[in-house]
């Protein structure tokens, strides 16, 4: 195989079947938005398709790197495109951490200061807001999500345990490490999924309801969809793909793991703690 | 300059719509932006032209406010999304490999993807019209509580923005990524082409503001849909916090519509002042200051809604800052045709042009800077003036001068000289007589967004609305000369313009499907 030249992939029809994947989804979203429940029927398709492109596109991938088809320039490219993705998701969370900041520090307050507006409104967070009756118990640190901070942090700690493992070739090492944190993802989504139940707010409950779920929410999208690529990582590395030097799709998800890792350590401090 | 090919099926494309919708090649792809957005500039334009319609006298001749609220809405989102930046795109994928001697772009299906994203965008988008309670009516703003109350269209046109966000974000990331690891050998990041190091600097802004766009607009949709009340004060949220996190995407965003056309004039002006371009340090320095002065800016378009004194003044001074760096460029693009060998093809003409109409909307961006005076001008006419000015002679027009600049070498055939120089005339002064008199309208107090207005306005509106008529007739023009140039005409050669030295103009024109598979090395 020639690497001296940069690897350009031949004409792919998976970009377009993504494309209507997510216009599928869409439209279905749209009517389900209407009541319709045709719209269920319509983002399962799309849901479907969108499946389809990602173990096809992802497929192709994995393929071509086992070919030996990607040089060491291929492999930087790689490095960039992910770390700039990881940019863009950080920038999504800084909106809505922006939306936090902006409701406790300024939006709040200064519902407070119009008496004549709201009399009576004590604007202390948390606050359902000012036309708000309902009284609700606001989440704890020091309870499950702290159990969470725990369980998430040493997961990011065994991860980088098992990418020693694969660095010395030691196999078992990988293995184990990789299970241990997907292990430890799965039981911090189902913690999380069980907070949500004990919890006697819901995302209507005024401007903390909402940046409480949109939030942890968003997050806890995140770590499921970083589970899904570890167990990924975990079959091809049963497979026996990767190697000492070349596990880029290895490194890439720990990158995303340790990502919404810090994610929830802002998510703890300041959605929970402070 | 290209190599032989090891492996054959790189050359092996299909033919007919299957080339188009798989293909991997940045040319095809290029193409693929420039023609979506030309389609889109020309409905776009047709909108703008029925709003022109329905202004042209005082009084409701043809539309019911909700359908001009419609289209002067769409006019402004599919101008932006799906005209004036994809034409970007276009470009970049076509110019940035070509420019720092790359085979393709560093991700070539995520490329296509990145295009292919946007048809489906533009179908939710123009789709709203069709639908029960219309297209979204309330400016392309979004501001909330408008974008709550609105029917299916505003669901549609949210999605859109999800989908032509992340099309964005992937195309940006593929450029970012070339322009970083698939430069020749030797050209080191301060000999890059000024045009690359816009885009470059473009595609940073894309992808730090287009996810907070994303976070807006899933913010109302959960306020419409699930119940949320980030921007309902009831519930504790504010309305105000939908236009900051609107305006913290919003800024980046305008210059991610000028950056890049700051990136073609100084491609174009050194060429045809047969000098090269003068203090490119200073300018890449510049590009970035306005770059990262753009984050700290964004509140100066909400100076009316009520904040503290000292954040105005903050968003005011920030927003005077950046006149300095907007300064260093218009006086290094005068400073490289001082005493140049000047010739004024098409190209160059659109290119000083964009510099004169370019400084005076720069000039009313100033001041609407200041604080008491945007209070006077928030929501005119005056500010409709200056952001075409910046918006159509700056990114469009620039837009055009880069499409007369470069379409010999992408066709291999020169675009008709006479008729080129014709749209330019006609765009040009058509673009003064009809943004122009806004700055008057706007002074004396006409709002924008009304589709009725005031006796006194009338003259003015008139004459705006003629000069429109013209404006959007030329395009027309436009549209003609590159067909007409595509399915033939002159050889270019391989270097049509004698003062051009980027790398481009070493290969043969048209240039070859693949280019550069084995990277020249530059000196």
């Amino acid at each position: 195989m020639d690497t001296s030249r940069y690897y350009l992939p031949a004409p792919s029809w998976w970009p377009i079947v993504g494309s209507v994947a997510l216009l599928t989804l869409a439209s279905g979203f749209l009517l389900l938005l209407q009541r319709m429940p045709a719209g269920s029927y319509l983002m399962l398709a799309g849901a479907v398709i969108l499946a389809v492109m990602l173990f096809g596109w992802f497929g192709a991938v994995i393929r071509e790197g086992i070919a030996g088809r990607y040089n060491g320039q291929v492999d930087v490219s790689y490095r960039w495109g992910m770390s700039w993705f990881i940019f863009s998701e950080v920038m999504f969370f800084a909106a809505l951490f922006g939306a936090l900041f902006y409701a406790r520090y300024f939006a709040v307050p200064w519902l407070g200061q119009a008496s004549l507006l709201w009399p009576g409104y004590n604007s202390t967070w948390p606050t359902a807001g000012p036309g708000s009756l309902a009284s609700f118990t606001p989440m704890a640190a020091w309870g499950i999500p702290a159990i969470n901070t725990l369980i998430l942090l040493s997961s990011g700690a065994i991860v980088t345990w098992a990418h020693w493992g694969l660095k010395k070739d030691n196999r078992l090492q990988l293995k184990i490490g990789l299970a241990l944190t997907i292990l430890l993802g799965v039981i911090f989504i189902a913690l999380q999924a069980y907070e949500y139940f004990l919890a006697d707010f819901s995302l209507k409950t005024g401007i903390y309801g909402a940046t409480f779920y949109m939030l942890t929410g968003f997050h806890g999208a995140h770590v499921t969809l970083g589970v899904i690529m570890l167990v990924v990582i975990l079959g091809r590395v049963i497979a026996g793909h990767f190697s000492e030097k070349r596990h880029f799709a290895f490194e890439a998800v720990s990158w995303y793991w340790h990502f919404v890792d810090v994610v929830w350590l802002l998510l703890f401090v300041f959605v929970y703690w402070l | 300059m290209t190599a032989i090919a090891l492996d054959s099926h790189e050359h092996d494309h299909p033919s007919g719509i299957r080339r188009w919708l798989t293909t991997t090649n940045h040319k095809d792809i290029g193409t693929l932006y420039l023609c979506f957005s030309f389609a889109m500039f020309l409905f776009a334009g047709a909108l703008a032209m029925l709003v022109r319609t329905e202004l042209f006298e005082p009084g409701l001749q043809f539309f019911q406010p909700n359908l001009f609220n419609q289209l002067t809405t769409m006019h402004g989102l599919i101008m932006i999304f799906g005209a004036i930046m994809p034409a970007f795109v276009g470009f970049a994928n076509w110019q940035i490999p070509l420019m720092i001697g790359a085979p393709d772009m560093a991700f070539p299906r995520l490329n296509n993807w990145s295009f292919w994203l946007l048809p489906m965008a533009a179908l939710l988008l123009l789709g709203s019209f069709l639908v029960p309670g219309g297209a979204v009516a309330g400016g392309w703003t979004m501001y909330p509580p408008l974008y709550i109350q609105g029917g299916i269209g505003y669901d549609m046109t949210i999605f859109a923005i999800h989908i032509m966000g992340l099309s964005s974000i992937i195309g940006s990331i593929n450029i970012i990524t070339t322009i970083l690891n698939l430069r020749a050998p030797g050209m080191i990041m301060m000999k890059i082409p000024m045009f690359v190091w816009t885009w470059l600097i473009t595609a940073y802004l894309l992808v730090a503001v287009m996810p907070v766009l994303a976070s807006a607009v899933t913010m109302l949709l959960t306020d419409r849909h699930f119940g949320t009340h980030f921007f309902n004060a009831a519930g504790g949220g504010d309305p105000v916090m939908f236009q900051h996190i609107f305006w913290f995407f919003g800024h980046p965003e305008v210059y991610i519509m000028i950056l890049p056309a700051f990136g073609i004039l100084s491609t174009i002006i050194p060429t045809f002042s047969r000098k090269p371009l003068f203090g490119y340090h200073s300018m890449v320095y510049a590009t970035a200051s306005i770059a990262i002065l753009s984050f700290v800016v964004w509140a100066h378009h909400m100076f009316t809604v009520g904040m503290p004194a000292a954040g105005q003044l903050f968003f005011m001074y920030t927003t005077m800052l950046i006149a300095v760096p907007t300064g260093v460029k218009v006086f290094n693009w005068i400073a490289t045709m001082w005493q140049g060998a000047i010739s004024f093809e098409t190209p160059m003409l659109f290119s000083v042009a964009v510099i004169c109409l370019f400084t005076i909307g720069g000039f009313s961006g100033l001041v609407l800077a200041v604080v008491p005076v945007d209070i006077q001008l928030q929501d005119t006419y005056y500010v409709v003036a200056h952001f075409h000015y910046v918006l159509f002679s700056g990114a469009a027009m620039s837009i055009m001068a880069g499409v007369y600049y470069w379409l010999p070498k992408w066709t291999g055939h020169m675009y008709n000289e006479t008729l080129g120089q014709w749209h330019f005339w006609l765009t040009a002064i058509a673009f003064n007589i009809t943004f122009f008199p806004m700055h008057f309208t706007g002074l004396a107090g006409m709002p924008r967004r009304v589709p009725d207005y005031a006796l006194q306005f009338a003259e003015f509106n008139m004459i705006s609305s003629i000069g429109a008529f013209v404006l959007g007739a030329s395009q027309l023009l436009f549209l003609y000369i590159v067909v007409k140039c595509i399915r033939g005409g002159m050889p270019a050669g391989e270097k049509p313009w004698d003062g051009a030295d980027t790398l481009e103009w070493t290969l043969p024109s048209p240039v070859p499907y693949h280019t550069f598979e084995t990277a020249p090395v530059i000196r």
